[in-house]
Order: C-alpha cells, then structure tokens, then sequence
C-alpha cells in the first residue's frame, strides 16, 4: 500500500515558498463542508518581507520593456494552459462547480493573460496624447506604472477573481502583492507555481494566504504600498483601508469583475513632457 | 534563536539606537564624489532630520582622497565629534609595498583621519608568512600612534577557515591592533555571524590573558535591523555588556542605516515605512 503525498501549502515571496514567519497556518474546507486543506496564515511581518521584496522588483519590471512584459504575460497563460486540470480540480473542490464549470473558468482565466498581454505594448500608445500647446514645445504625455499595488482577491471565481486583479497591474508595468481569496487559497496557490515558471521575474508577483481582516489596516497604512485594488474587500473592511491609506495618499480602488484598459490605467500615472522644439 | 521575535518595543529602541550609533556610514566606491561624501556626512550628523532624537553614527568611513572632504564638512557643521575613518594601505587588496602603505596611512591622518582601517596582506598569511603580515600591522600602528585608532581588516572570506580567523585575529591584536574588523565588504562572504563569533572569542580571550580590550568591527553584508540586532546579542553573549559601546563595537554599513531608520519610525508611528521617506544611500 502506498501513502498518499500531501501537500503544503506556503506563501509565494520573491519567488520563493516560504511558510507563514509566524508559523500559523487555517483550515480551509471544501463546498461540502469537508476539510480541504491547511494553507499559510500570513502575518504582518510577512507582509513587511512582500513588500520589501516588491519594491525591488518594480524597478526591474517597470524597466522591461512593454514588448518583453506582453511575452511574459502570454507565457503565464501558456504554462496555465498545461495546468488546466490542476486548476480545474481545485475549483471544483472549493466552489463545488460542475466540471464543466470549473473548466470553463479556467479557460476564461486564461484568455484574460492573452487579453491584458496584449495591452502591455498598447497602452501607451492608445492613452498616451499629444498635447497642443502655445509655445514651441512638442507636449506629450505618457502613463507610467504607480509602483507597488495590493491586491485582495475576492468574489465568487477564485480563479477568475483573481487573474482580473493581478493581470492588469502587471499590464501597466506595476508588481503586485496577493492577498488570496481567503476561502478558496488554492487556485493563488496553484497560480503562483505557475508565476515561479513563467519567466516573471521573482517578486513581481507575491502571494499571501491569510485573513483579509487581519492584513488589511497593514496593507492600508504601509508606506511603501502605492496603491491597492480592494475588489475583493467586503465594504465595511473596504472603507477602512480607504481611511488607513490617506497617509501617503494611496490610490484605493473596487472595481467589478470586467475586464478593461480602465482597470490598467488605474494604477497609472500621467508623465506630460515639454520638449523644446524649433529654437 | 536569533532569527525569532524575542525582542520588542523599549528594548528593540534601545538596540536600533545602539547600533545607528555603532554604525561606520561607509561610502567605498570608485565612483564616490566629494557631494556623494558630503551627503553621507550630513546624514551621519542627523540620520533622521525629521527626528533629532535619533542618535549620530558611530564614524564615516571613506577612501583617502575623501577623508578632507569628509573632515572639513563635518567640522563645519556640528558634527565635530564624529571621527572620519580612512581605508588605508592599498585597500581593499592590500597589494603594494609597505613603504607605500606607510605613505598612505601618513597621507590619511595627515587629512584628518583619526581612524584607520588597513587591511591584512592575505596572501602572505594563508601561505605561513605570519612575520610579514605582523611587521606590516606593527609598521602601521607605529605611523598611527596616539594621532589615529588602528582597526586590521582580516577579511575573512578569503581566510578559508574559522580557525585561521582566530589566528589572525591573535594576530592583529598581539601587533597592535586597536579594533579587528572582518571585511573590506568587497569579497562575500563578509559579517557573517559564525565570524564574528570567533572574533568576539578572540577578543574575550585575549582581554582575559592581557587586561587589554580590542574592538570588534563587523562590516559588509549587515544590512537589515534583524541582522544588526543579532550582532549586539552575539556581542553581549560573548564579549559582554561592556562591549556594547562605540568605542569597541562598531558596524560597517551603508544600507543597513535606512532599515534601521524605518524600523524606528514605525515604532514611533504604527505603520510600516519605506524608501520614499528615508534619503538615498
């Protein structure tokens, strides 16, 4: 007889799998109710070390070129792809879909990567202007990645959710800090081991496992978190963070799951250039 | 055990403050300017501008061309007391003569220095030449005398084993060695823990057989609070409370100011800093 190999579930920083530094983790269960899994209970100070590591890399991301980072995006739906099955038996146990369901999910999931891999070169050039103006100056403006971004993944699709949150702050050149689902881990667990062979340079992509409630006043007051898409926060937890992240005036947003340029842009920032021309 | 959470609030302050004011703030680059020094000179006076309670650094800690500068900013503006630390003696390899050695240990006091890190010549110990690195270190100090503390640089990362580390430590403070410092931070590995270790040892053991107190000076690869937390409790542990002062334990660090800067300040406010909010290093 054979002893089945379980398996641990840990944290995603810096391209590494750390467990929790505190050493916690929770239970999960799946749609009937049964245990599923016990997943990392992140802490604050794994926060502090995502963060740490996050800003690193958003220097080396926000320097790839837009051509290079839509290649990397596609190859996360390639490597997604030939994980399909991994996903789909994921979903079905969490969320307790068909498995017709399930796949269809996935497949959306991962038409989203070639959807917003395209963007990366375009959004530039699309939302970027030429400004007239009186004076010899060729005026034109640019949107430029905000930085570091968190991102609370909620909603009912784990995976979907989840892949409508990261995918267009990596578009826009940003790098994205995960707060999982917090009831269904598994498919932002799944979803990083995709991230770890994808070509994303490590730190570009972390994910945290935990409890929204706990990690949200840290995500919300961190200094060096530039801005936050809080789609999946309740809107009590929500309105806190808008509050806890005045300080250093932290661009806060909720967005429905569509999936659109806008949701790139908001974690933009103008750049307008005067270029002296004719003199 | 030095890696897990045992210590909070009033103590952590305590060990930040302690270590921004053993820290040697060390610019060590072929690309260094005298603004580049000057900076550093300004933040080693105030550390935290917004914050006058953060203590002043321990030293600066430059190449020789840079000590005047250094020096002259530093007097002009309130941070006399702050000595100007001097990489000497061909650093970081140590590849010249003595007589050049000698003229540049002279060249560096004569700009003001009143530190000076020489390094050991390695090639020489590791093939059992102990008299030459030993005359070398004797020379030096003799040119130092009462003008300038004397810290060896053993570079333990070429020194291949714990054992040679202690040797050479016996070493630099038997030829008179005032500090003995691990690293030019040029050559990894640099400050690990287990060295410095050793050379805490060395340190005690040679106190208890001559009554005589070196200094320990850990430099390169220091560069969080975690990290120089764990120095101050392998100096507390193993050469003793009385080594937890500036005049026998000090940092060498660039990077590890700004960690410490950011831990300090969420201790004061509650939330995490970062980079934006502390000066470039």
């Amino acid at each position: 007889m054979r002893i089945d190999v379980k398996k641990t579930y840990k944290l995603f920083i810096g391209g590494e799998f750390p467990r929790s530094e505190s050493g916690r983790s929770y239970e999960v269960y799946d749609a009937k109710g049964n245990f599923l899994a016990n997943p990392a209970l992140a802490s604050r100070k794994d926060l502090r070390d995502a963060v740490v590591s996050s800003r690193g890399a958003a220097e080396k991301w926000e320097k790839t070129s837009a051509f290079n980072r839509s290649q990397i995006l596609y190859r996360v739906a390639e490597v997604m792809q030939g994980r399909a099955e991994q996903f789909v038996s994921e979903i079905i146990a969490q969320e307790g879909l068909t498995k017709s369901q399930a796949k269809k999910q996935v497949e959306k999931a991962i038409d989203l990567w070639v959807w917003y891999s395209g963007w990366c070169d375009k959004i530039a050039t699309i939302y970027g202007a030429t400004n007239p103006v009186s004076g010899s100056f060729y005026n034109f403006t640019i949107p430029e990645p905000l930085g570091v971004v968190g991102v609370f993944a909620g909603g009912k699709d784990s995976l979907l959710d989840l892949v409508h949150g990261i995918a267009p702050v990596l578009a826009g050149g940003n790098v994205a800090i995960t707060l999982a689902n917090q009831n269904f881990p598994l498919s932002a667990i799944t979803l990083s081991e995709v991230f770890a062979t994808s070509d994303l340079p490590a730190g570009v992509v972390n994910v945290l496992t935990g409890k929204h409630s706990e990690l949200a006043s840290w995500v919300a007051s961190h200094m060096d978190i530039d801005g936050i898409d809080g789609s999946g926060l309740d809107s009590q937890v929500y309105e806190s963070v808008r509050l806890a992240g005045t300080d250093n005036l932290k661009r806060i947003k909720k967005f429905s799951s569509t999936q659109s340029p806008e949701r790139i842009l908001a974690f933009m920032e103008s750049k307008t250039v005067w270029h002296p021309i004719g003199i | 055990m030095l890696s897990t959470r045992s210590i909070k609030t009033a103590s952590k302050l305590w060990a930040i403050d302690t270590a921004i004011s053993m820290i040697d703030l060390t610019t060590l680059e072929g690309a260094d300017t005298p603004g580049k020094v000057i900076s550093i000179c300004a933040k080693a006076i105030r550390p935290d501008p917004t914050n006058l309670e953060v203590p002043h650094v321990g030293a600066v800690c430059v190449y020789n061309d840079m000590v005047k500068v250094a020096r002259q900013f530093l007097d002009s503006s309130g941070g006399e007391q702050i000595p100007v630390a001097a990489v000497s003696t061909a650093f970081p390899s140590g590849r010249a003569s003595i007589e050049v050695k000698q003229r540049d240990t002279e060249d560096a006091i004569a700009n003001g220095a009143t530190e000076i890190d020489m390094v050991i010549d390695r090639g020489a110990f590791l093939s059992g030449n102990l008299s030459k690195v030993l005359t070398e270190i004797v020379c030096i100090k003799e040119i130092c005398g009462d003008r300038a503390h004397l810290k060896v640089i053993l570079e333990t990362g070429e020194l291949v084993t714990y054992d040679n580390v202690r040797k050479a430590s016996f070493l630099a403070m038997a030829a008179g060695a005032d500090f003995i410092k691990t690293s030019t931070g040029k050559v990894q590995p640099a400050a690990t823990p287990a060295v410095v270790l050793v050379m805490l040892e060395a340190v005690r053991d040679y106190y208890q057989l001559t009554g005589k107190k070196i200094g320990v000076k850990p430099a390169g690869g220091i560069r969080t609070t975690k990290d120089a937390i764990k120095q101050l409790v392998l100096v507390n542990e193993t050469a003793g409370p009385e080594w937890l002062n500036p005049e026998l334990f000090r940092i060498g660090a660039s990077a590890l100011l700004n960690d410490l800067l950011m831990q300090r300040m969420k201790m004061k406010s509650g939330q995490y800093s970062g980079r934006n909010y502390v000066s470039l290093d």
